[in-house]
C-alpha cells in the first residue's frame, strides 16, 4: 500500500476543479492510456492575463488525480510567468511529498501545464525533441537530460521514477545510465566550485535553513521539526508534531526537508530521524 | 469500518479451528520434534498428524509431503531439485502467467546457462498447448506450470500435460498454490511430480508451505541441514505452522464443496451485476475453466489503483492488474500475456472470495462500485471521448 499524505488524498477523494473550460484560453494534453496516466489542463485568463480559471481531467491513480488537482489550485491567480515557474517539485511539495515511484505524476502535470502555455502563446505543438531512448514510454533523452538536472537524479531507478523511463522492457537501461553519467560529469566542476563550509558554517547554515523554510511548511501541517546534532554528513533531526505520528514523515524527511538542505546547504547531506 | 476482504487469493483469513488447534505448540507443548523425551515425541505425532491430513487432501501419501517455510521456498525447491538432477539438461518450460515465485527464477536462470521458453496463452488466459509440447525437447529438464492462475483464476489442464510429459518423462512441476483447497486434487490420478502449496491460502498461516514429490522423482535439498523431513528440508520445523496447515488441510478436504456451492454463486453474483450495472466492463479469462472463487473484471477508461482506494473507503479490500499498484510501470504481465488492451488493463480489479463471505458483503460491493466507476469516468478525459 502506497503512503500517501492526507494532502495527497484529499486532493484525491476530493478533486477541486474538475472538468472542461470551453472557452479556454490555453489547452494541455498529455500521457496516454497505454501508458497509464493522462492529464488535460485548461485554463483561462482575466483581462491582467492572470489565470483566472483552472480546470482538469485525469485518467490515472490516486497521485495523478491529486496532482493535477494540487496543480490547478496552484496556478490560480498567478500570471503565466509565475506559472511558468511551478516545477515538478514544487507539486509534490503541495502536496506534502509524493511517494518516489509516484514523483511521474507531478511530472505530468508540470508537462500538462507546459504545454497549456505552449498552446496559449500560440507556439506550435512542440516536435519530439531529442532521439527517443526508452521506446516503451516514449521518452527522449532530453527529457531525459532534464529530470536528472532538475531533480537532482543519479540512478535509473530514480529516473523511472520521474519520467518512467526504464520501466517497461528496460533494454535502454545502459542509455538511461550513460545519461545520468554524462550529467553528472557536467555538474562536478560546477559542484567543485561551492565553497567548502567549515563545520560551523554548515551547522549555521543548517540552522538557518530550517528556520526559515522548513519548519514553516510543517507547520502548516501541525508538524514540527527540531535539529539535534550534525555528525559529517548527517543531519539528525527530531520531528514533532503531527510529523511525529505521521505515516508519510519518512517521505517528507527525504522528499522534503533532505532535498531542500541539500539544495541550499551542501549536496553531500543526508538526513536521519533520531527518536 | 467493517471490512469486506475479496482478496483471498493474496491471503486469507486463518480459519478459528486452525488457530485454535496451533495456539497450545507455542508455549504449552513447545518441544522440539527431533527431541528423545516424550515431551518432543508428542510434538512429532503431531507432525505426522499434519502431513496425513495434507497428504489426504491432494490424494498423496505422507511421505510424499515436505513442508517447507512458503510457495515460493516450494517452487525454488522443485525447480532447483530439477535442474541439479539432471545436470547435463539445459533447457526450462513454464508459462508467461506463472506467478513470479516461477516467472523470475526461471529468468535468473535464463541469465546463468539455461535456455528458458515460456508458453503464451490466448487472450481468455488459456495456456497453448501445442506451443508446450513442440518446444519440448532432449534437453528440458523441467516443465512448470501453475495448476490455476492467481490473477484470472484461469485452470490449466495439468492432468493432461501430465500425460503427455509422463511419456516423454520430462519432470512435472505445478504451482498449485491457487488451486488446493479450492478444486478437487488427486494426484493419485495425476502425473505431476512435483506440486507446490502454500498455508495462508487455504485459511492456514503464512510462513508454511509444502512441496509434495512423487515416490521416485529425482529430488536434491535447496536447504541443507539437519536430518528434519527426512534430511529434504533442513531447519527445525516450524511446529505451530505446520499444526495449522495440517488443520486448514483437512477443513479443506472436509468442506471442499463448499467452494462450488456457496462460494461461486457468490462470486457469479458479483460478476453478473457488475457487468450488468457498469458499462464498458468485461472479465478477464475463461469464464468456464476459472477457480470458483475469482473474477477479474476490467473496467475501461479508469485505473485501477484508483479504484481501489476509493473501495477502501468503504472498507472493500480487492486488488487491481494495474501498473501504479505494484509501483511498476506496467500492467500486470498476466494481463498483458493474455493480451488484454491497456484502455482495459489498468482499470482490472480481481475479486477473490472464500468461505467467510457473505451475501451482504456482495451486495454492499454491487452497490457501491459503479458510483465509484461513474466518478473516476467524469474525471477521465477518454470517457467522453469514447462514447
Amino acid at each position: 500500500m502506497w503512503e500517501y499524505t492526507k494532502t495527497v488524498k484529499d486532493h484525491f477523494l476530493n478533486p477541486r476543479n474538475v472538468g472542461v473550460i470551453d472557452d479556454a484560453d490555453g489547452v494541455g494534453e498529455v500521457g496516454s492510456l497505454a501508458c497509464g496516466d493522462a492529464l488535460t489542463l485548461y485554463f483561462k485568463l482575466d483581462e491582467n492575463k492572470k489565470i483566472k480559471d483552472a480546470k482538469f481531467q485525469t485518467f490515472g491513480c490516486a497521485s495523478a488525480i491529486a496532482s493535477s488537482s494540487a496543480l490547478t489550485e496552484m496556478i490560480k491567480g498567478l500570471s503565466l510567468e509565475d506559472a511558468e515557474k511551478i516545477t515538478n517539485d514544487k507539486i509534490a511539495e503541495f502536496l506534502g511529498g509524493l511517494p518516489k515511484q509516484k514523483m511521474h505524476c507531478s511530472v505530468l502535470g508540470r508537462d500538462a501545464l507546459e504545454k497549456a502555455i505552449a498552446n496559449y502563446r500560440g507556439q506550435a505543438e512542440k516536435k519530439v525533441e531529442g532521439n527517443i531512448v526508452c521506446e516503451c514510454f516514449g521518452v527522449t533523452d532530453l527529457e531525459i537530460k532534464r529530470a536528472v538536472r532538475e531533480n537532482s537524479l543519479n540512478s535509473i531507478e530514480d529516473v523511472t521514477n520521474y519520467v518512467k523511463a526504464g520501466g517497461g522492457c528496460e533494454s535502454c537501461h545502459e542509455k538511461i545510465q550513460k545519461i545520468i553519467d554524462e550529467s553528472l560529469g557536467l555538474e562536478m566542476p560546477a559542484k567543485k566550485k561551492v565553497i567548502r563550509l567549515t563545520n560551523i558554517q554548515k551547522i549555521k547554515l543548517i540552522e538557518e535553513t530550517l528556520e526559515r523554510e522548513i519548519k514553516p511548511a510543517l507547520k502548516k501541517d501541525g508538524g514540527d521539526i527540531d535539529l539535534v546534532d550534525v555528525d559529517g554528513n548527517n543531519v539528525l533531526v527530531k520531528l514533532q508534531g503531527t510529523c511525529a505520528t505521521c505515516s508519510a514523515s519518512q517521505i517528507t524527511l527525504k522528499h522534503y526537508v533532505e532535498s531542500k538542505l541539500r539544495e541550499l546547504v551542501a549536496p553531500e547531506l543526508l538526513v536521519e530521524e533520531v527518536h | 469500518m467493517n471490512v469486506i476482504y475479496v482478496d483471498n487469493n493474496a491471503t486469507t483469513k486463518v480459519a478459528p479451528e486452525v488457530l485454535e488447534e496451533m495456539l497450545p505448540y507455542f508455549n504449552e507443548y513447545y518441544g522440539n520434534p527431533s527431541s528423545m523425551h516424550t515431551f518432543g515425541g508428542m510434538v512429532e505425532h503431531k507432525i505426522v498428524e499434519s502431513r496425513e491430513r495434507l497428504a489426504k487432501l491432494l490424494g498423496a501419501s505422507p511421505e510424499e509431503i515436505i513442508f517447507t517455510s512458503c510457495g515460493t521456498e516450494s517452487d525454488s525447491t522443485a525447480i532447483r531439485a530439477a535442474i541439479l538432477s539432471n545436470p547435463r539438461k539445459k533447457h526450462i518450460v513454464t508459462s508467461r502467467v506463472e506467478h513470479p515465485a516461477v516467472k523470475n527464477l526461471y529468468e535468473y536462470l535464463s541469465k546463468n546457462g539455461y535456455r528458458a521458453t515460456f508458453v503464451p496463452v490466448d487472450r481468455k488466459g488459456r495456456l497453448d498447448l501445442d506451443y508446450l509440447y513442440k518446444n519440448l525437447d532432449e534437453d528440458t529438464a523441467i516443465v512448470s506450470i501453475m495448476w490455476a492462475n492467481n490473477e484470472s483464476g484461469v485452470i490449466f489442464p495439468i492432468e493432461e500435460i501430465g500425460r503427455v510429459l509422463k511419456e516423454k518423462g520430462i519432470v512435472f512441476h505445478t504451482d498449485a498454490v491457487q488451486a488446493v483447497g479450492k478444486i478437487p486434487i488427486d494426484l493419485k490420478n495425476t502425473a505431476v511430480d512435483m506440486l507446490s502449496i502454500s498455508g495462508h491460502k487455504l485459511h492456514g498461516p503464512k510462513g508454511v508451505g509444502a512441496l509434495y514429490v512423487r515416490k521416485g522423482t529425482k529430488y536434491s535439498p535447496f536447504l541443507i541441514g539437519g536430518h528434519q523431513e527426512k534430511g529434504r528440508r533442513g531447519g527445525t520445523e516450524n511446529v505451530a505452522s505446520i499444526i495449522g496447515l495440517g488443520k486448514a488441510s483437512e477443513l479443506a478436504a472436509a468442506n471442499l464443496s463448499d467452494e462450488s456451492i456457496k462460494v461461486k454463486p457468490l462470486r457469479d453474483k458479483l460478476e453478473a451485476e457488475l457487468l450488468n450495472r457498469i458499462p464498458n466492463s468485461m472479465v478477464n479469462g475463461d469464464r468456464d475453466h476459472r477457480l470458483p472463487n475469482t473474477t477479474s473484471i476490467a473496467f475501461e477508461y479508469v485505473e485501477g489503483e484508483a479504484i481501489l482506494l476509493m473501495m477502501d473507503e468503504f472498507g472493500i479490500c480487492a486488488s487491481s492488474g494495474s501498473a501504479c499498484t505494484s509501483g511498476s510501470l506496467e500492467p500486470s504481465h498476466v494481463l498483458r500475456a493474455m493480451g488484454v488492451p491497456f484502455t482495459a488493463a489498468h482499470g482490472s480489479i480481481r475479486f477473490s472470495l472464500s468461505v467467510y463471505n457473505t451475501e451482504e458483503e456482495i451486495d454492499v460491493i454491487i452497490e457501491k462500485l459503479p458510483p465509484i466507476i461513474e466518478r473516476l469516468r467524469e474525471l477521465s478525459p477518454f470517457w467522453k471521448k469514447a462514447q
